[in-house]
């Protein structure tokens, strides 16, 4: 494992590498860092990241050497955590989580010879590019999943902060299940925090106790999974496959998929074309993918979500199309339109039909 | 509503405050001995990754009887974990803030390292071993519905109470608490006791971490207790160094925050989310302007708590 502690270890057992290679190889491979919120263990948000700089290592290999920080708090300690990674003599740096951003910006400002990339955030630089994935596209998916196997007409969804990110989430996951069952409703915990793996299963089972036979979840644990299990309802993975934590009630996941984000980020490097740039990638650029269904998913329901999966590649399919309405009734898109990227990337307001 | 309706909600009550509860009662005699142990929420972790990995290694051989093996080294390695501290604290005198301080994050950091193997696996959860017609019964569900450390767990609070308030040896125990110096005049062995009281606080941290990857969610993850080893702490404070009281602020806990989540899904958003989330901090405050409120009419922490006890420097 490495903590921030053995990194300056290997750092520092690092400083004689450096002359051998210079001897051995023309061209010094690049240097990739990443700054990850969790534990690369914790089977959800970071692990995907993990997966993504592990596919970057395969995909360039002897052209990259890449190295990360884990548990990095979202606070004023993860910029020394980001200098001491350009200090180390990384050249493109991710910081993979959206309370990095000032912090980002603040270390970039010091080290403009290193680009930066931040996950999830708008704030950009000449040596700061963002870069986001389309996690709706995947919600679109699940939630016409639970729209068809809900038999209360009541689903659940255990959130952790009211940001456009879960609410985009919770929108679409509602929008879609609604498309299949239009008197559904959504109950919605936000329970203020990413991870609490006591707290989201109490909330699960919360959610379960009040009649939701179908659970998603936006938290960083297999929790909600485990009493869905329980329970005998169902639930998804959310960012990685998690069917191995409930086999019976995981029904498919979206997955995250960094990898082929950061193999381009790096090949741009490498031959300078490398820009600031605001890229919201999704299932068509392959950032976003479907985990296999589960045996308990019917044919009639992997046809419909099929149906969902090319449409939104061809770009025929967009589950923010209007009429929506927001909880009060309100309209908010109208009929036949599309909300606009900057629109969903401030979106503070639940769909009709969102119980929270 | 209906009856069904709050036997589920109180079963999600009692997931909620177990673990807390376990701890909380452990070091509630540690403090009684006037050692302060602020390493609880390590050795909580300690504590569940222990009984998860023995859970999974033995579960093939030992079948039904495995969660009770790892309950048990749950315990040890938590008792093991205090003894570290024990030994700074008690033989070598050092800071007992600073040296708990630094248990909890080694606890963090040696549970993480243990369990990063086993990330991503799952044991069968330790639930209720009462036949199925009472814990699946709508209504006796609601006695005999929950794992067996659900059971323990109160058994505790009322042994612990009922040791410190009623025998010879809690009262010995109190003694040394209260006034160190005292007791070892007299003839007691001080810093014997404390090692013993410290032990016991260890054990029981175990087992209520044992309960978050055990029973809540059987499986292990990093940091899993989340914080929860803080909150015992604080509930030790709360509770004005009482058992009984103990078992209600406990049992206050879980029940608010049960409340906010039916609260939510409910849909009765009466009060804004961040109200919800700071809640913990405000009872601390309150707790905080209680209990120095109550310390100019005379405390009623162990006087020694917290101090260092050197008869012979």
């Amino acid at each position: 494992m490495i903590t921030r502690r053995n990194l300056m270890k290997t750092a520092a057992a690092g400083l004689t590498l450096p002359a051998l290679t210079r001897s051995g190889f023309a061209a010094e491979p690049l240097k990739v860092g990443f700054v990850y919120l969790g534990a690369i263990g914790d089977y959800g948000w970071t692990w995907s990241h993990e997966q993504g700089r592990k596919a970057l290592d395969a995909a360039l290999k002897g052209q990259v050497v890449t190295s990360y920080v884990e548990n990095v708090k979202e606070d004023a300690s993860a910029i020394p955590v980001m200098k001491d990674l350009a200090q180390q003599g990384n050249k493109l740096i991710f910081t993979t989580s959206y309370g990095y951003m000032d912090q980002t910006i603040e270390a970039a400002k010091q080290f403009p010879n290193v680009k930066w990339e931040h996950c999830t955030g708008y704030k950009r630089a000449d040596n700061v590019g963002t870069y986001n994935s389309r996690f709706y596209q995947g919600r679109a998916v699940t939630g016409t999943i639970a729209g068809m196997m809900s038999k209360t007409g009541t689903i659940g969804f255990v959130g952790s902060f009211k940001i456009p990110e879960v609410v985009m989430g919770v929108n679409a996951f509602t929008l879609a299940a609604q498309a299949i069952n239009p008197k559904i409703t959504t109950k919605l915990v936000m329970i203020d925090t990413w991870f609490d793996p006591a707290k989201e299963a109490a909330a699960a089972e919360t959610l379960a106790n009040l009649g939701c036979d179908v659970i998603a979840q936006h938290v960083d644990s297999p929790a909600v999974l485990q009493v869905c299990e329980k329970r005998k309802i169902y639930g998804f993975g959310y960012g990685a496959d998690m069917s191995r934590f409930a086999p019976k009630a995981h029904l498919t996941a979206s997955l995250d998929l960094w990898g082929p984000y950061y193999i381009e980020r790096a090949k741009a490097m490498l031959d300078g074309s490398w820009k600031s740039d605001d890229v919201w990638w999704g299932l068509k650029e392959g950032l976003l993918d479907i985990a296999p269904y589960s045996k308990a998913v019917p044919e009639n329901v992997r046809a419909a979500t099929e149906k969902i999966i090319a449409g939104t590649k061809a770009g025929t399919y967009e589950i923010f199309t209007g009429p929506i309405s927001d909880q009060s009734g309100k309209e908010r898109v109208a009929k036949g339109q599309r909300m606009e990227d900057k629109d969903l990337l401030v979106m503070d307001w639940y769909v009709k039909g969102v119980q929270s | 509503m209906n009856l069904g309706f709050f036997i589920d909600a109180l079963i999600t009550v009692v997931g909620v405050t177990t673990p807390i509860l376990l701890a909380a009662t452990g070091e509630l005699v540690v403090e009684k001995s006037g050692v302060l142990n602020l390493g609880i929420e390590g050795m909580m972790l300690i504590g569940a990754v222990t009984g998860f990995a023995v859970t999974l290694n033995y579960g093939p051989d030992l079948g039904d009887m495995a969660p009770w093996f790892g309950v048990l080294a749950a315990a040890l390695a938590g008792a093991a974990s205090s003894m570290l501290f024990a030994v700074l604290v008690l033989t070598l005198g050092s800071n007992q803030v600073a040296t708990g301080l630094a248990l909890a994050i080694f606890g963090i950091g040696l549970s993480s390292l243990i369990g990063a193997s086993y990330v991503g696996m799952i044991v069968p959860s330790f639930d209720s071993v009462f036949p199925d017609s009472l814990a699946g019964d709508p209504f006796w569900r609601v006695v005999f519905g929950y794992s067996p450390l659900v059971y323990f767990a109160l058994l505790m609070v009322f042994a612990v109470g009922w040791f410190l308030n009623r025998t010879r040896a809690g009262l010995i125990l109190r003694a040394v608490g209260e006034n160190d110096l005292s007791a070892h005049s007299i003839g007691y062995p001080v810093i014997a006791i404390r090692y013993a009281a410290i032990a016991f606080g260890g054990a029981l941290a175990g087992i209520g971490g044992a309960y978050f990857s055990m029973v809540i969610t059987p499986m292990w993850a990093e940091q899993m207790t989340a914080g929860r080893g803080w909150i015992a702490l604080a509930l030790v404070v709360f509770s004005g160094w009482r058992a009984g009281r103990l078992l209600a602020g406990a049992y206050f806990f879980g029940v608010l925050m049960t409340l906010e989540l039916y609260a939510k899904a409910s849909g009765f958003s009466f009060l804004p989310s961040q109200f919800w989330a700071a809640m913990p901090y405000i009872a601390a405050v309150v707790a905080l302007a209680v209990i120095s409120a109550r310390e100019v009419a005379g405390s009623e922490a162990p006087a020694c708590l917290g101090r260092p006890f050197l008869p012979n420097a």
